[in-house]
């Protein structure tokens, strides 16, 4: 908790600008939408992390939240399948409805929202299992499929759509862990789509890899799009650029601006925004 | 002076004042390397000399002496009848023939004081020897054999150490080298030491009965406190709130680990013995003191290897749509296996070298059954040691070593056990 005040005290360029009133932009969506979140504030105890935030997600768009360290745009993404829910101390009000329905409802099955919203993380965290266990776990637990062949199919699928197939169709039996970083990342990723989620969340999920793996993976992200909502959290702006449609800004817990990925870095309304992708602070 | 220079001059001084610390901190270093390789070694010579005493001690008790005399199967004395009524050949007096045999090979030994001192270089297991000889094959009956019998303990120490060794005396020395001159002494492997219970006669004396005890109180031990203790650790660990109420568990059971296992054996004497009436020196009241005893170990041991799985497994099966409970079975708890195994078994060796409890609860009776079930009286290694060790004759000397040795010996397996089952199940991540 600590650590995050220290860090949110030296994001602060109190010299540029003042936080906006409201969020700058284009939040809300007219149609399309996957995710509706409104007037959602998060508390760690008594700090509060985020601050009144309302935001729209887009079918089948990828869209990108950006922000200096200790912005909160880890917190907001952990909260669409609540995984912030591991944490005693964190509360959450307002409302984030997928489909409209709200997730936060004591009546929701949290392991049916997290089967619907997968995830991937910042980390490559593959299971120490082989890669077929791996990739099979979702559907297995989920009891998605009726015997060994369809299993094999989906486990087939999934690690082709990950870009994966290629490099371990030989090696399925391998420890998932023994693979390289980004081999790793995809076989997360390709763990993520095995159970066809509505949306995927992605925490930095490039943070840990090197440029040529960095690249597979945007590129996975472009092609998953045609089935999935993607939500990415970054701290590249050039991978905002590439891979997303829509990007949103984070400051201190606010969310300062939202709009097409395009018109936020070539022209944004807020200073504060201008100045974190001009390379000002961040 | 031009600020160049300044700085160069500081830049000397500091390259000093760096070099003197370093050499400083060299010092330091060589200094702790030098006391930690004196720990080691210390550490390893007291090992090395509390081994080489015992073996050094221990080893004789692995051989035992036998006199080699001439048995007349007398059938006057095995079955005056001749009815080869299997009852009355195993009631037979079989002491006699030895005691005959014994007048035979000393005609000159006349007084009746004397001749008890000649019966007593023949243990009584020798009796036991004939009677199962003449039980297997009544044929035996009338013939004369040239028998090796087992000797007592007086001439067992003499032969395998000497006159110093022995409480022989007198007369009986010069019997026993008499014996020695004609070749009818020697040692055989002891395998009495491995199949029979505790007795009197150190020559007779085994430590099955222990052994046996030992193993069905580890059982019963291993059988509550393994699934108790890991299931107690998952609860306190994956699923119970943080509260008041948890931490209280917590102090508390960190407090158990410390209590001395006395206090278990009075526990256990109060609880299972005089409220729930068990019997006495039953290895199931032992399992059950020891399991006790043997809880906060594992419980500590499986919390913290629970909690050294990386959260990042733990998100990544939440992530998918994983309940807690699939989360846990699934992925924390076969990474948490090898920690949990080692706990477990370091947990059991501690109960198997465990005297102080069993003694409040009876097990330290002299028994020589060998134990049959969990409820039968019984005792365990370490007590069979602490009886030998508190008995006088020289031959229990040797045999509380061995009886160590063999205790070691498990103690050394379960490690080893411990250590391949952490090899075999660690994976990395």
């Amino acid at each position: 908790m600590f650590a995050v005040e220290i860090k949110t005290e030296q994001a602060s360029p109190t010299q540029i600008d003042t936080l906006p009133e409201r969020t700058l932009g284009k939040p809300l969506l007219d149609k399309k939408v996957s995710m509706h979140c409104r007037e959602v504030d998060v508390f760690y105890g008594d700090k509060q992390a985020i601050f009144d935030v309302s935001l729209d997600i887009g079918k089948n768009e990828v869209l990108a939240m950006i922000g200096p360290s200790g912005c909160g745009k880890s917190t907001f993404l952990r909260c669409l399948n609540r995984m912030n829910d591991t944490i005693n101390s964190c509360k959450i009000t307002g409302s984030i409805r997928l489909d409209g329905e709200d997730i936060y409802d004591p009546k929701v099955d949290i392991e049916l929202l997290r089967a619907r919203v997968g995830m991937v993380f910042q980390k490559p965290n593959p299971f120490p299992k082989s890669v077929y266990e791996n990739v099979a776990y979702g559907p297995r637990i989920h009891g998605l499929t009726r015997d060994k062949i369809e299993l094999d199919e989906i486990v087939k699928n999934s690690l082709m759509r990950a870009g994966l197939w290629k490099e371990v169709k030989d090696r399925l039996d391998d420890v998932g862990t023994g693979l390289s970083g980004g081999q790793q990342q995809r076989l997360c990723i390709a763990r993520a789509i095995a159970i066809n989620p509505e949306v995927i969340l992605m925490d930095e999920p490039c943070s840990a890899l090197d440029p040529i793996a960095t690249a597979i993976v945007e590129e996975l992200i472009d092609e998953l799009r045609q089935r999935y909502t993607i939500v990415i959290v970054t701290h590249s702006m050039q991978q905002a650029a590439r891979v997303s449609q829509r990007t949103a800004y984070f400051h201190l817990g606010k969310l300062v601006e939202v709009d097409k990925t395009d018109r936020l870095f070539t022209n944004p309304s807020h200073g504060l925004t201008e100045a974190y992708i001009t390379g000002r602070f961040g | 002076m031009s600020d160049r220079i300044k700085a160069t001059v500081k830049r000397r001084q500091v390259r000093e004042a760096i070099e003197q610390s370093l050499i400083r901190r060299r010092k330091r270093n060589r200094r702790f390397r030098m006391l930690g390789l004196g720990a080691v070694i210390l550490g390893m010579l007291f090992l090395g000399i509390m081994f080489s005493s015992i073996i050094s001690k221990g080893y004789s008790a692995f051989a035992l002496t036998d006199i080699q005399l001439e048995i007349y199967f007398d059938p006057e004395v095995i079955d005056p009848q001749g009815g080869r009524n299997p009852d009355v050949l195993a009631s037979a007096a079989y002491g006699k023939l030895v005691k005959a045999a014994l007048r035979k090979e000393y005609p000159e030994v006349k007084k009746r004081k004397e001749k008890r001192k000649l019966y007593r270089l023949v243990s009584t297991g020798a009796i036991q020897q004939l009677r199962d000889l003449v039980l297997s094959d009544p044929a035996i009956i009338g013939s004369r054999k040239k028998l090796w019998l087992i000797a007592d303990d007086d001439v067992d120490q003499y032969y395998k150490h000497g006159e110093n060794q022995s409480r022989l005396k007198g007369q009986q020395l010069a019997w026993v080298a008499q014996l020695r001159a004609k070749d009818a002494l020697k040692t055989s492997f002891n395998t009495n030491f491995f199949t029979a219970g505790d007795s009197r006669e150190p020559e007779l004396a085994g430590i099955r009965g222990a052994v046996v005890g030992s193993f069905f109180v580890i059982m019963i031990t291993l059988g509550l406190s393994l699934p108790l203790g890991v299931a107690a650790a998952i609860y306190l660990e994956e699923f119970s709130p943080r509260n008041h109420w948890t931490d209280f568990v917590e102090i508390n059971i960190n407090n158990l680990a410390a209590v001395p296992s006395i206090v278990f054996g009075l526990l256990g004497l109060a609880v299972y013995i005089n409220f729930f009436e068990l019997p006495r020196s039953a290895p199931l009241v032992g399992g059950l003191v020891l399991t006790l005893m043997t809880l906060p170990t594992i419980i500590i041991a499986s919390r913290a290897a629970l909690k050294s799985v990386p959260p990042s497994i733990r998100e990544a099966a939440l992530g998918m749509g994983a309940s807690k409970m699939q989360m846990v079975f699934h992925h924390v708890l076969p990474l948490a296996m090898p920690g949990m195994l080692t706990g477990t078994i370091i947990g059991l060796a501690q109960a198997l070298g465990e005297t102080a409890p069993l003694l409040m609860i009876g097990m330290v009776a002299f028994i020589v059954d060998i134990p049959g079930s969990i409820l039968d009286p019984a005792t365990v290694l370490p007590v069979q040691i602490y009886l030998w060790a508190d008995s006088p004759e020289r031959a229990f000397t040797e045999r509380t070593s061995a009886a160590i040795l063999v205790l070691l010996a498990f103690l050394v397996l379960m490690n080893l056990v411990a250590i391949w089952l952490r090899r075999k199940f660690e994976k990395r991540w």
